[in-house]
């Protein structure tokens, strides 16, 4: 259901790589053993170098009788660059470079030091982190689970910090192949988020 | 006679001891400054005086840029967090800044309860259903944006997104980024502090106290192994540093051109009587120089100091003629009183006609040094004329310097056959400074500062990297209260937030931002709707949107509290970052109160200022003045070179009629002035060909050469119309029956000879010097006297012309 069927279950960038034949090896015998592993997804994550993709967050927050829903793009380019650029309701910037935060939106640009803003920081750090393939980075504030296959499978990140779980309940992003689909953030006050992720050609 | 000339004596004597000890009293009530206070204006206009003001204590004064280089980033960042922690327990300082969130939670508390008085949103217009509807809408869009995470939890509290507003400003600016939660630099190898200090940058000591303060605990924080490397720097740095650069320089020179010029006499005189007595007339003339200007301009600046150090050379050129022309074994100085005093006299008044000129100066630190040189020139010659022959004891005598006068006298006969390559020279020098005549000056007031170029770079390095404000334009608004200056200050505000919105600024501080106008927290408190009319419109405005009314009870309630709630005064910012903002940028002075806008410029553009005054003025608002302080400093600066060059050029016209007076004879004015302007642009060339621009120092430089060669050129003179000075008939027999009649005496050239020496080695010594004012000096002098005396000697009138 969150794979558009024109997309390869492979990214393109892939089979371009040099280890084509063994890489559609591996993903073959995964296929066939379902022993779809953290370790696999995150190394087969880590050879994308950079990537381009569209995305619709849906919030629900408690407040609000319904949903918020917001649009624009994703830019990454390894291993720690991320830019979320929402272009409605409002343009609003969000570019994450190694440490430092860039919030930037009206006239305003906003730095901020990543670890000043836990709660922040844990969910941009987590798709940033995915998309690095970075599983030490990851384990160092969550504990993963995957599930499904190759086709079609969820990373759960659950918070270890108290400070994060305090902040955050829950993070599923969910994916094909080496491509994320979704990621889903459930706050500690029930809010959540649901943004859905469309690849574009690489800019 | 023998009883009377014994009372003269004793009373000349008593005189000069009383004048000496009360000029010594003087200097020791003296105060000593090496800061900006001697570049800046006598009379300044509203701009100058803002401009002096803001180099005196503004908020740029009062900042020390840190930077902490070496060991790694961690190592770096904890330095700075100890350094930091420490600092701020420190009364010395009222701002320790290196990123860490100290008042994070203190300055959002103090925004968020007073959100209804300080933002600028806050109008009738806001809280009605419209406005209402349009801030709610305008406030849900934000939940759907990453920030919404952060302002989620205010909404039930501040649905009209006042505080979102409020944080929006208070991080307008931009600032360094952080590494391991410090500032670091963008090439992140060297940590960063802002630190502002209590005192003023003009207080040189508390500057250095701060600065000791700042040592002490990288010092502690490091521990002696760190291989971690402190910097500082800033406005008070760079007058602590000069200071100390300036004494330790003043120091090393005195003492090192005392040590040569007293060599060079000793081995002239091989007498240490005459010596010590030779060195009288100069320290009475330092003295009475440093008492004249502290009485003058109630602090002696160590430039003039320094200044004084190479007039000794010049002030020891009286004695020197004194014993030299004095008759050898007779030691008769009434005779040299009768025959080279005159001579003497009017060397001393065309010195003190040319640096007349400069007391007249607008530039403190040009009129101190006229006055210090007039004084001491004076004072010098007269206690050689009046005292120093008391002094002598009875068997004084010096060492024959006969042999070395007849040497000379060789030479000198022979000196006009170089008068062609003199001319080719002098023509060649005339060519040299018409074409460079566009590029003779610097007219940057940078020239001046005895700041070096590395302590400059880093400056710059640290500034870029800090993002500090450089406070380079500024508006200011004064008024008689601080409500008036506040209320100016909003109604500017306004126009200056039009032209950040045509993107002609790159925004502005205003003290009234935090601290707004009664009038105006007033009239925000009085566009809050009361609780059931607010509550109505509240439920209208929701319509539409994809909330529900009920959410906004706690709003209702703030709205209900803020129409009640006192206003605010400044004591209510207390410990908040905004309390130094407004400190620093709200001043007052007596019952005059000012408010500074500090302006930011667009990236890479400079502020356009006519666009910027005119729509200042169409305000309308009395007392409101733009300011670009670089422009304005180098415009002062240029005016002190225009008007110092008028001045001097003045002085030489004054000089040139006190001699017509004297002389009665244009030719022999022109016989005496010639070899001086020949030295002055044989320099002036000599200068410009090694790549230096003149400031204003080497203009005072050759005020010296002009005001030293006098004599020698008047010793020349001298000679050739021996009839024109009252010398006795015994006298003029004497001269009349030398074998050189009409040629100068050698004993007198002897004389100019090693005072031209001493002259030298006092100015020579200068060139050395690290403070370029210092150096600028030197140079020209140095040369420019020895060019004069040899110019003097080539054209000479001859005997047998």
């Amino acid at each position: 259901m969150m794979t558009p069927p024109r997309s390869p279950f492979l990214s393109l960038q892939l089979l371009k790589a040099p280890h084509l034949a063994l890489v559609l090896m591996l993903a073959a015998s995964v296929c066939q053993s379902a022993e779809w592993s953290i370790d696999q997804l995150m190394h087969g994550l880590a050879q994308i170098r950079s990537d381009h993709a569209r995305f619709i967050e849906k919030k629900s927050i408690a407040m609000l009788e319904e949903p918020v829903e917001s649009s624009g793009e994703l830019f990454y380019t390894a291993p720690d660059h991320l830019e979320k650029r929402t272009l409605k309701p409002k343009p609003e910037s969000m570019i994450l470079d190694h440490n430092t935060l860039v919030i930037e939106h009206g006239h305003h640009e906003e730095y901020l030091q990543l670890q000043d803003y836990p709660e922040l920081a844990t969910f941009i750090d987590s798709i940033r982190s995915t998309l690095a393939g970075d599983r030490k980075s990851l384990e160092r504030n969550y504990r993963l689970s995957l599930e499904g296959t190759v086709a079609h499978w969820t990373l759960q990140l659950l918070p270890t910090d108290k400070k994060v779980l305090a902040v955050v309940q829950r993070i599923r992003i969910a994916g094909t192949g080496y491509e994320l689909r979704s990621i889903e953030i459930t706050q500690a006050d029930g809010d959540s988020s649901l943004m859905s992720i469309e690849k574009l050609a690489a800019p | 006679m023998r009883k009377v000339a014994a009372w003269r004596g004793r009373t000349a004597i008593i005189l000069w001891l009383a004048f000496i000890i009360s000029a010594g009293i003087i200097i020791s009530r003296s105060q000593f400054t090496a800061d900006l206070s001697a570049f800046l204006p006598r009379s300044p206009t509203p701009e100058q005086q803002l401009l002096l003001e803001q180099i005196r204590d503004g908020l740029a004064s009062r900042l020390i840029l840190v930077g902490i280089e070496g060991a790694d980033a961690p190592t770096r960042a904890r330095l700075s967090k100890v350094i930091a922690q420490r600092l701020r327990t420190d009364r010395t300082f009222v701002n320790v800044n290196n990123g860490e969130p100290v008042n994070t939670q203190r300055d959002r508390e103090f925004l968020f309860n007073n959100r209804y008085l300080l933002s600028p949103a806050v109008t009738p217009a806001h809280f009605s259903v419209n406005g209402l509807h349009a801030a709610l809408s305008d406030s849900i869009d934000l939940l759907a944006t990453p920030v919404g995470l952060m302002i989620k939890s205010l909404l039930p509290r501040d649905p009209t997104g006042e505080m979102v507003q409020l944080l929006e400003h208070l991080n307008s600016g931009s600032h360094p980024k952080l590494v391991d939660g410090a500032w670091a630099s963008r090439d992140g190898t060297c940590a960063l502090l802002l630190i502002q200090t209590r005192a003023s940058g003009a207080d040189t000591d508390a500057q250095q106290r701060a600065m000791t303060a700042i040592r002490n605990a990288f010092d502690t924080a490091s521990g002696a192994s760190s291989d971690a490397k402190l910097e500082m720097s800033g406005p008070g740095v760079f007058s602590v540093t000069s200071r100390n650069t300036i004494k330790t320089q003043v120091t090393r020179l005195s003492i090192l051109s005392i040590a040569l010029i007293a060599t060079l006499l000793l081995l002239v005189y091989r007498s240490f009587t005459a010596l010590v007595l030779g060195f009288l007339p100069v320290i009475s003339g330092a003295l009475a120089g440093i008492a004249a200007v502290s009485l003058g301009f109630g602090a002696v600046h160590g430039i003039t100091l320094g200044f004084g150090t190479a007039l000794i050379g010049e002030a020891v050129d009286y004695s020197i003629y004194l014993f030299v022309q004095s008759e050898q074994g007779g030691l008769d100085q009434s005779t040299w009183i009768v025959r080279f005093w005159p001579t003497i006299r009017l060397g001393v008044l065309t010195s003190t006609f040319g640096f007349a000129a400069l007391l007249l100066s607008g530039f403190p630190g040009l009129a101190q040094l006229g006055l210090y040189s007039i004084v001491g020139l004076i004072t010098a010659a007269l206690v050689t004329r009046f005292v120093l022959p008391y002094l002598l004891p009875a068997n004084f005598h010096i060492h024959d310097v006969s042999a070395i006068g007849r040497g000379l006298s060789r030479l000198v006969e022979h000196a006009p056959a170089l008068r062609g390559a003199a001319t080719i020279l002098l023509l060649a020098a005339c060519v040299i400074v018409f074409m460079h005549r566009a590029k003779l000056w610097n007219d940057k007031i940078s020239s001046l500062s005895p700041v070096s170029q590395a302590d400059v770079d880093l400056d710059t390095r640290l500034r870029a990297d800090m993002g500090a404000p450089d406070v380079r334009y500024l508006v200011v608004v004064s008024g008689v209260s601080q409500e008036s200056v506040l209320h100016s200050a909003e109604q500017v505000s306004t126009v200056l937030q039009a032209q950040v919105d045509q993107g002609e600024l790159a925004g502005f501080e205003t003290p009234s931002r935090f601290l707004p106008s009664i009038a105006t927290q007033r009239a925000r408190q009085t566009s809050l709707p009361a609780a059931t009319v607010l509550k109505t419109r509240l439920t209208q405005a929701v319509q539409g949107l994809p909330v529900r009314a009920q959410l906004f009870t706690p709003f209702l309630a703030d709205v209900a509290a803020a129409r009640q709630q006192p206003l605010l005064r400044s004591t209510d910012l207390e410990k908040t970052s905004m309390a130094m903002a407004v400190d620093a940028l709200l001043l007052r002075q007596d019952r005059h109160w000012s408010a500074i806008l500090p302006l930011t410029a667009p990236k890479a553009v400079s502020i356009n200022a006519n666009r910027l005054r005119s729509a200042l003025r169409a305000t309308g608002l009395p007392n409101v003045l733009f300011v670009d302080m670089k422009a304005e400093s180098d415009r002062l600066y240029s005016g002190y070179l225009h008007e110092a060059i008028q001045l001097s050029l003045g002085g030489l016209v004054v000089i040139i009629g006190l001699l017509l007076v004297v002389f009665r004879s244009p030719m022999r004015v022109l016989r005496t002035i010639a070899p001086l302007a020949a030295a002055v642009i044989t320099v002036v060339a000599g200068l410009t060909l090694l790549g230096q621009q003149l400031i204003i120092l080497h203009l005072v430089g050759l005020l010296l050469v002009v005001a030293v060669g006098s004599n020698y050129a008047l010793f020349f003179d001298r000679a050739d119309f021996p009839a024109s000075n009252p010398v006795p008939a015994r006298e003029r027999r004497m001269t009349e029956s030398d074998p050189m009649t009409h040629m100068i005496s050698p004993r007198t050239l002897a004389s100019m000879l090693f005072a031209n020496l001493t002259t030298v080695a006092g100015f020579g010594l200068l060139s050395f010097s690290k403070v370029s004012i210092l150096q600028a000096m030197g140079v020209t002098v140095a040369p420019g006297v020895i060019l004069a005396l040899i110019y003097s000697a080539i054209f000479a009138r001859q005997a047998h012309a």
